[in-house]
C-alpha cells in the first residue's frame, strides 16, 4: 500500500508529460507538414553553398 | 524593415514535387528583399510568406515565377481563420486526453481486476472517477453538443444514446465508487469516448485532407486584374476589391477577373469555362465580356460593369445556391441507422432495467445491469464502422488522383444509376491541342517549337507542349520579339521566320496558327479540343457497371454530334445553366440518381444539384468547389474508379454493420443476464472496434 502513494503519482505524472509532450508539438505545428518533415532531411543549407 | 509590420499569406503551389522544391522556394523566395520569410507546407503544396506591406501581389507571383513555380494567393485577406481545420485539431487534442485517460484508468482498472479489494479498490476508483469526471465533460462535448442539437429540434442520432449512455455510466459508477462497491465502469466510459472520438477525428481528417487539396487546385480564389488608374498609371487590385468602371488592362493568356465592356483593343476570348462553347469568341470595342473568360490574342483594355445581378457570374451563384438545397437533405448512413439503433437501445436497458426489478433484485442492481446494457450496445464499432471504411477508401482514391470532399459523398456515389457528362473540358481535355503536327519534318517542327516556347500564348503553349512531347529538339534562332495579337517573329540565320495568325482568312473563326519564312507560308497548324484518351472505354466502364451515361453541352450542336457519334452516346445541345438544371430534374422525376459530371461555371449549378458529382482538376473554381468529388490528369478513367471504389466502400460499411450487430447478438443477452462486468465491457468494446478496422483496411489496393 504505501508503494502506492510513490508509484500512482509517477506513474500519472508520465502520462500526463506524455500528453503535455502531445500538446506542445501540436501547438508548434510539428504534424502540419508531416510528408515534408520526411524530405527535409534532403534540403541542404544556404552557408556552405555557392550558387 | 520593422517586423511588427510584416504581412502573412499563404500560397498555393501544386507543383512542388520534391525536396529540391522545398529549398529552391525557401532560399529563392528569402533572396528578394521584401520577403521576410517563406515556408513550404509539402503536404498541403502551400508556401507561407512574411512579407513587407509595401510588396504588391505581382511581385510575390513574380518571385514564384523567377523561381519557375506558378503559384496562387489563398483566401480573400492575409490571415484568414481556417475553421475546419480548427475543429479537427480541437478534436485530435480530445482524442489524445481520452487516451490518455483510458490508458491510466486502465492501468487502475487492471489492478482491481486482479483481485484488488476494500480501501485499495475504493482508492483506485476514486482515482479513476478523478481522472475520468474531467475527460468526459472535455473530450464528451463534440457528442452532448451534437447530441443536444438533435433533442432540441426533435430528432435523434447517433450521439444520443451515446451521451446518455456515458453520463449514466459515469453517474452510476460514481455511485458504486462512493457506496464501496465492486463494479466501477469509468474505464468502460473513457474507452468508449476514445473510440468514438478516433472515428470523428477520421471522419474529420479526410473531409480536412481533401479540403487541401482542393485549394491548391484553386486559380482563380485571390486573382485580380491590372488596373489603369487615371493617371496612366497600373497598379493589382484582389478580384474583390474591384469596382464598376475600373479600366481593367487584360493580357493575353489571363482570365478575365470581373464583367465589363471592351474599351480599345481586339482578341478572342476561350468561353468554354463560362458557356461550353468551344469556338472562341471574338471580341472588339463595345462588346461584353464576362468574368472567368480566357484572353486567348492580344491584351484588350476592360471597364468593368456593376456587378447587378444581371451579369452571368451573380446569375449563376443564384442558381447553385438553390440547386445546392436538394443535397443538404442527403441523411448520412451512419445517422440512418441511429433512427433506428437508438429507439432500440434504449427500449432494450429500459426492458433490463424493468425485468430485473419484476425479478426482484431491487432498483440499484437492476440500474447497473441498464447501465451494463448501454454501455455493451453503445455503438462503439457502429461509430468507427462508417469513417474507417471511408478513410481508407479516401485515401487509396487520393493515390489514384480522385479528391473525395467527404464521407458523405462516397456514400451517394455508390447509388448513381445515370451519369450525365459535360462535354467541353469533361469529355474533351479542354484546352487546345495542336492537330496534324506529325505531317511537317523535323526541320519545321524545331523550327516552330524554338518559336513557341519563347510564348506564353495559349496556342505556344500547346505546341510547345505537343512538340516536346514528340522530342524535338529547338533550332537556334536569335533576336525573338513577340507582337501582341499577331504573333512571333525572330531571326533564324539570316532568314525572319514568324510564327502568328494566318495571313489569309479562309480559316474563319477555326483556332489556327502559320510558320512563315520570309514572309512566306511554310506550315499552317490548326487546334482542336480532343477527347480524352480513355473518355470511350470510360463511359463504356459505366455502362457496364449500370450506369446509362448522357452529354449535355452547351456547345454548338455542330461540335457536339461528333463526340456523341464518337461515344455512341445521346447528347442534348446548347443547353443553358438552367436547361441543364431541368435536364437533371426531369432524370429524377423518373427515380434516377443522377452523377454530373461537369467542369464550368454554367456547369455549377447542376453539379451542386446533382445526387452526386463530380469535375476535373482542369475545372473552373466554380465547378471544382460545387462538385463533391475532383479527379486530376487527362484521363478519365478515374471517375469509373471512384464509382467503383464508392460501391465497394458501402458494401465494407455494411459488412461492418453486420459486424458490429452481430457482435451486439452475442454481448446484449449477457449483459442482459447481468454477466457484463467492467473487465469483458471492456474487452468487447476493444475487441469489436479492432475486428472493424480491421476490416476496413481490407479495402487498401482494391484498385487494382
Amino acid at each position: 500500500m504505501n508503494g502506492l502513494v510513490f508509484l500512482i503519482p509517477i506513474a500519472l505524472g508520465l502520462g500526463l508529460l506524455g500528453l503535455a509532450a502531445f500538446f506542445w508539438s501540436l501547438r508548434k505545428g510539428q504534424f502540419d507538414d508531416l510528408d515534408g518533415a520526411a524530405l527535409r532531411i534532403f534540403v541542404e543549407d544556404e552557408e556552405g553553398r555557392e550558387s | 524593415m520593422s517586423a511588427a509590420a510584416l504581412i502573412e499569406r499563404d500560397f498555393a503551389v501544386p507543383d512542388i514535387r520534391c525536396a529540391g522544391c522545398i529549398a529552391k522556394l525557401e532560399q529563392g523566395l528569402v533572396r528578394d528583399r521584401r520577403i521576410a520569410a517563406a515556408r513550404v507546407n509539402f503536404t498541403e503544396k502551400r508556401v507561407h510568406l512574411s512579407y513587407t506591406p509595401e510588396t504588391g501581389m505581382p511581385d510575390l507571383i513574380g518571385a514564384f515565377s523567377n523561381l519557375g513555380f506558378e503559384a496562387h494567393p489563398i483566401g480573400a485577406g492575409p490571415d484568414e481563420a481556417d475553421a475546419e481545420a480548427e475543429t479537427s485539431r480541437e478534436l485530435l487534442r480530445a482524442v489524445a486526453v481520452s487516451g490518455f485517460a483510458m490508458m491510466n484508468i486502465m492501468l487502475l482498472s487492471v489492478s482491481v481486476w486482479s483481485g484488488a479489494e476494500g480501501a485499495t479498490r475504493d482508492l483506485f476508483h476514486w482515482l479513476s472517477a478523478a481522472i475520468a469526471l474531467p475527460t468526459v465533460s472535455y473530450a464528451g462535448r463534440p457528442f452532448f453538443r451534437s447530441a443536444w442539437r438533435a433533442l432540441r429540434h426533435g430528432r435523434t442520432n447517433m450521439d444520443v444514446p451515446i451521451s446518455i449512455g456515458v453520463a449514466l455510466v459515469c453517474a452510476i459508477s460514481l455511485y458504486e465508487t462512493a457506496t464501496s462497491g465492486p463494479h466501477a465502469y469509468f474505464d468502460g466510459a473513457a474507452m468508449l469516448l476514445f473510440f468514438l472520438l478516433c472515428g470523428r477525428w477520421l471522419d474529420s481528417v479526410m473531409r480536412d485532407r481533401a479540403r487541401g487539396g482542393v485549394t491548391a487546385l484553386l486559380r482563380n480564389m485571390g486573382t485580380g486584374a491590372m488596373v489603369v488608374g487615371e493617371d496612366g498609371c497600373s497598379r493589382w487590385v484582389d478580384a474583390t476589391a474591384l469596382e464598376p468602371s475600373m479600366v481593367m488592362l487584360v493580357a493575353a493568356g489571363e482570365r478575365l477577373a470581373a464583367d465589363g465592356v471592351v474599351m480599345g483593343g481586339t482578341s478572342q476570348l476561350d468561353l468554354s469555362l463560362l458557356t461550353g462553347e468551344s469556338a472562341p469568341q471574338s471580341v472588339g470595342p463595345n462588346h461584353r465580356v464576362h468574368a472567368g473568360t480566357l484572353n486567348l490574342d492580344a491584351p484588350i483594355r476592360v471597364r468593368v460593369m456593376a456587378a447587378g445581378g444581371d451579369t452571368a457570374i451573380a446569375d449563376i451563384a443564384r442558381l447553385m445556391g438553390e440547386a445546392a438545397q436538394g443535397k443538404s437533405r442527403y441523411v448520412r448512413i451512419a445517422d440512418r441507422a441511429a433512427r433506428l439503433y437508438a429507439p432500440a437501445v434504449h427500449c432494450l436497458a429500459l426492458m433490463a432495467f424493468a425485468g430485473w426489478m419484476i425479478a426482484g433484485a431491487g432498483w440499484h442492481h437492476s440500474l447497473l445491469i441498464a447501465a451494463a446494457v448501454l454501455i455493451i450496445t453503445c455503438p462503439c464499432a457502429l461509430g468507427l464502422a462508417v469513417p474507417a471504411v471511408q478513410i481508407v477508401a479516401a485515401g487509396e482514391l487520393m493515390r489514384a488522383g480522385v479528391l473525395i470532399k467527404d464521407g458523405s459523398a462516397l456514400e451517394r456515389l455508390a447509388e448513381v444509376d445515370r451519369a450525365l457528362i459535360d462535354k467541353t473540358g469533361t469529355l474533351t481535355l479542354g484546352r487546345p491541342e495542336a492537330t496534324g503536327l506529325d505531317r511537317f519534318d523535323v526541320g519545321v517542327k524545331s523550327l516552330i517549337l524554338a518559336l513557341s516556347q519563347a510564348s506564353r500564348h495559349p496556342l505556344s503553349e500547346a505546341l510547345t507542349r505537343g512538340l516536346q512531347a514528340s522530342d524535338v529538339r529547338p533550332v537556334s534562332v536569335a533576336s525573338i520579339r513577340e507582337t501582341p495579337g499577331f504573333g512571333i517573329e525572330a531571326l533564324w540565320g539570316d532568314h525572319v521566320v514568324t510564327l502568328g495568325r494566318p495571313q489569309d482568312a479562309v480559316l474563319g473563326d477555326a483556332l489556327a496558327t502559320e510558320l512563315s519564312v520570309d514572309g512566306r507560308s511554310v506550315a499552317t497548324i490548326r487546334f482542336a479540343d480532343r477527347l480524352r484518351p480513355d473518355a470511350a472505354e470510360a463511359v463504356e466502364a459505366l455502362g457496364r457497371q449500370g450506369i446509362e451515361s448522357m452529354i449535355l453541352s452547351g456547345d454548338r450542336a455542330s461540335a457536339v454530334a461528333p463526340v456523341a457519334r464518337e461515344l455512341g452516346l445521346t447528347a442534348q445541345t446548347g443547353m443553358s445553366p438552367q436547361d441543364k438544371l431541368a435536364a437533371i430534374d426531369r432524370q429524377v422525376a423518373l427515380g434516377h440518381k443522377v452523377l454530373m459530371i461537369g467542369d464550368g461555371l454554367n456547369d455549377g449549378p447542376a453539379l451542386a444539384a446533382g445526387y452526386a458529382s463530380m469535375a476535373p482538376g482542369s475545372a473552373s473554381d466554380v465547378g471544382k468547389n460545387a462538385a463533391d468529388c475532383i479527379f486530376l490528369g487527362d484521363r478519365m478513367m478515374p471517375v469509373v474508379q471512384t464509382v467503383h471504389m464508392a460501391r465497394r466502400t458501402q458494401a465494407f460499411v455494411r459488412q461492418n454493420f453486420m459486424l458490429a450487430i452481430g457482435y451486439n447478438m452475442i454481448a446484449v443477452p449477457l449483459a442482459f443476464l447481468g454477466f457484463v462486468t467492467p473487465l469483458v465491457a471492456a474487452i468487447a468494446m476493444s475487441g469489436s472496434s479492432l475486428i472493424v478496422v480491421g476490416n476496413a483496411l481490407r479495402l487498401k489496393r482494391a484498385i487494382r
